[in-house]
């Protein structure tokens, strides 16, 4: 009975001031992307010839794709080593999961100089460029969220005959996804070694893949611990506070693993002293570091932060800080080039982006089976 | 082989925890590009930069003149969506030698653009011109950021925008017909020929003229060799040329690029094993995917 009346209330569409806010962002966001096609990208951007890459590659490609990582690591979790008591989040997870890969894709429509031909990744091919094997994985495995997500909708609509089919090859398609994932995210840092003189020393590693792979993973799991909180909050469910609490003892295991490459790459490499260099890239290497890596691993393994909701928020967030410096910091800030800072159109995209995805995130709780399982 | 298991083995995370014991190794993957195709020389010694070169390319080539916000024509002062190719002039203040410098494409033996280009519309071809496919390319401006002398430019201002660099005159090499900025120079300051033979005349002038030239050939080995080759009198770093290693960019994205097949399989098998252990006593579980089903519910919740 209470279950029936909260199904109800929320498929009410209740008109606040958040939902304005991200309508508005929402809208200006595709008037932006309206502009970017109708008058070009020198006219709508602050790219130049030598800075060809701006936020769109470094958060919506790079930090995006990597926060959306905590899709397969979950499904790894409860599926691959059978964790059943993770369950409850993996649908909430594979969602935010698909829609972050969904606004991945669509910053390339509006990135590309032509976006008409992104369909020529799938005709012409070049096995030796990293960004060829991203498009290829992110392609296939935007297919395979949308499978993983399907029994929602299938639940929702009565279709048992699809509901059977996707049920059978779950494992198949979960196996498939931490393939992908483990391809593409290593290959995001593949991508960035093509640059040795031009990222600076502190950034630029032979083990960038290795790293960009790991902290994908850790960077995945605070961003199951925001999501949860954000629905719970905004959708008035329970917070699954004791299950995420033990999910996160895995982050102090995930980043210290990251920490001990990182720490180990710069020693053997050499590159102790550009940390005491000074200048910016010393300070941001070590905000990165000391605020994105360090801090987390020291609040995760404390059982006081697990154990308070807003304690283990904040410092999720300080992991996702963490990634989005590093990507930045790797691909735009400490990469050569030409001085850049985002034109507001190029804001307003991402930013309209990200308010769709809340939408399509916030519409399909409303509708579908999202936590439905899991809740009553 | 060692090199393919070292890296590789790397790469699979099986040696994360000493991943840092030995750097990776340094690639030996030999030169892709053509054993002996066409190469230019540019001699500072003898450029009276008359820009002959460039107005010839534009005109061979079909580009736009650049022009100010009044439409008079101007000369650019770098590599533009419009031009593929411009003479700079190096004057340093005070008694040190000034210098003339033509910058284009350097025609990679390996070239970064071609191996990064996901959609392959740039081509190393068999005569050593690196050339453009405008019907394939897709504008994801990973060229551009990849080339280390910051050759290919783009077309900002237009709505479908195309990379813009020298094609080396393609066509006109395949008619039997010279570059355009060969033919148009005046001087003699451009050698034109095949790879080998133009570096045999470039290390000939440095010998024969001692004290003439900065004794090195650039484009020879810098970042595996180029097809375009320069002589100078002045510092190459002063005429704006980045110090590379001999290292074709190519080969190290390649050492990640070439164990992803392997790396697929390897990733493969170890989450199927992991599976099959996890889930050895109950025997595998269709329809994991548990859903609102009432025998899953309980281990679920």
């Amino acid at each position: 009975m209470t279950a029936l009346v909260e199904t109800l209330k929320l498929r009410q569409y209740p008109i606040g001031i958040g939902r304005l806010i991200v309508w508005f962002f929402a809208a200006a966001g595709v008037a932006a992307m309206i502009a970017r096609w109708a008058w070009g990208l020198g006219i709508t951007t602050n790219m130049v010839d030598d800075r060809g890459w701006g936020i769109w590659i470094s958060f919506d490609i790079l930090t995006g794709i990597a926060i959306s990582a905590g899709a397969f690591t979950l499904a790894a979790v409860v599926y691959i080593f059978n964790l059943k008591q993770f369950y409850p989040l993996v649908r909430p997870t594979i969602l935010t999961g698909f829609i972050g890969y969904l606004l991945a894709a669509s910053t390339l429509l509006v990135d590309l100089g032509f976006p008409y031909r992104i369909w020529h990744l799938i005709l012409y091919w070049n096995v030796h460029s990293p960004l060829f094997e991203v498009g290829w994985c992110v392609m296939i495995y935007l297919s395979v969220l949308a499978l993983e997500f399907s029994p929602a909708l299938f639940e929702r609509l009565g279709w048992k005959v699809p509901l059977r089919i996707t049920r059978a090859i779950t494992i198949p398609l979960v196996i498939f996804g931490i393939v992908l994932s483990t391809m593409h995210q290593s290959s995001l840092g593949t991508l960035m070694t093509i640059f040795p003189d031009k990222i600076h020393p502190l950034w630029y590693s032979k083990f960038n893949p290795i790293f960009f792979y790991v902290s994908a993973i850790g960077a995945g799991i605070a961003m199951i611990v925001m999501e949860t909180h954000f629905s719970a909050q905004a959708f008035r469910y329970k917070f699954e506070g004791p299950i995420l609490a033990k999910l996160v003892k895995a982050i102090p295991w995930v980043l210290g693993l990251y920490l001990v490459g990182k720490l180990a790459d710069l020693v053997f490499s050499g590159k102790v002293q550009y940390v005491f260099a000074g200048g910016w890239p010393t300070v941001l290497y070590l905000i990165e570091i000391l605020v994105g890596v360090v801090a987390p691993i020291y609040l995760f393994s404390k059982a006081s932060v697990r154990r308070n909701r807003y304690k283990m928020f904040w410092s999720a967030t300080l992991v996702v800080f963490g990634l989005l410096l590093n990507r930045f910091n790797v691909s735009l800030i400490f990469l050569d080039g030409a001085p850049y800072l985002p034109a507001w159109t190029e804001i307003l995209v991402t930013f309209g982006l990200i308010s769709i995805g809340i939408i399509i995130y916030d519409l399909a709780f409303r509708t579908l089976p999202v936590l439905q399982h899991a809740h009553e | 082989m060692t090199i393919d298991r070292r890296s590789f083995l790397k790469l699979a995370g099986a040696g994360l925890g000493g991943f840092a014991v030995t750097d990776l190794p340094k690639p030996s993957q030999p030169s892709l590009g053509p054993t002996d195709g066409m190469a230019l020389l540019y001699d500072t010694t003898i450029c009276v930069g008359c820009k002959a070169c460039q107005v010839a390319c534009k005109q061979v080539n079909g580009l736009p003149p650049e022009t100010d916000e009044q439409g008079i024509y101007e000369m650019p002062n770098h590599l533009t969506g419009k031009t593929w190719t411009v003479i700079k002039l190096y004057q340093p203040e005070g008694d040190e030698p000034w210098s003339f410098c033509k910058i284009q494409c350097m025609h990679c033996q390996d070239p970064a653009c071609v191996s990064v280009c996901p959609v392959g519309a740039l081509v190393k071809e068999s005569n050593g011109a690196v050339t453009y496919d405008t019907k394939k390319c897709f504008g994801c401006r990973y060229c551009m950021a990849a080339c280390p002398f910051d050759i290919p430019k783009y077309e900002w201002e237009k709505n479908l925008p195309l990379i813009q660099k020298c094609n080396f005159c393609a066509a006109r090499q395949a008619e039997g017909l010279n570059p355009a900025c060969y033919d148009a120079c005046p001087t003699g300051a451009l050698t034109y020929g095949k790879r080998s033979e133009v570096i045999a005349i470039a290390e000939a002038r440095i010998r024969d003229n001692p004290g003439r030239y900065v004794p090195h050939v650039y484009g020879k080995d810098e970042a595996g060799g180029t097809s375009m080759l320069y002589l100078s009198h002045v510092p190459f770093e002063k005429l704006g040329f980045p110090t590379l290693s001999d290292q074709p960019l190519p080969a190290v994205t390649w050492i990640y690029m070439k164990a992803v097949p392997p790396l697929i399989g390897v990733v493969g098998t170890l989450v199927t094993a992991t599976y099959w252990f996890t889930h050895r006593k109950k025997g595998p579980e269709s329809g994991l995917e548990t859903g609102p089903k009432e025998e899953s519910h309980d281990s679920a919740g």
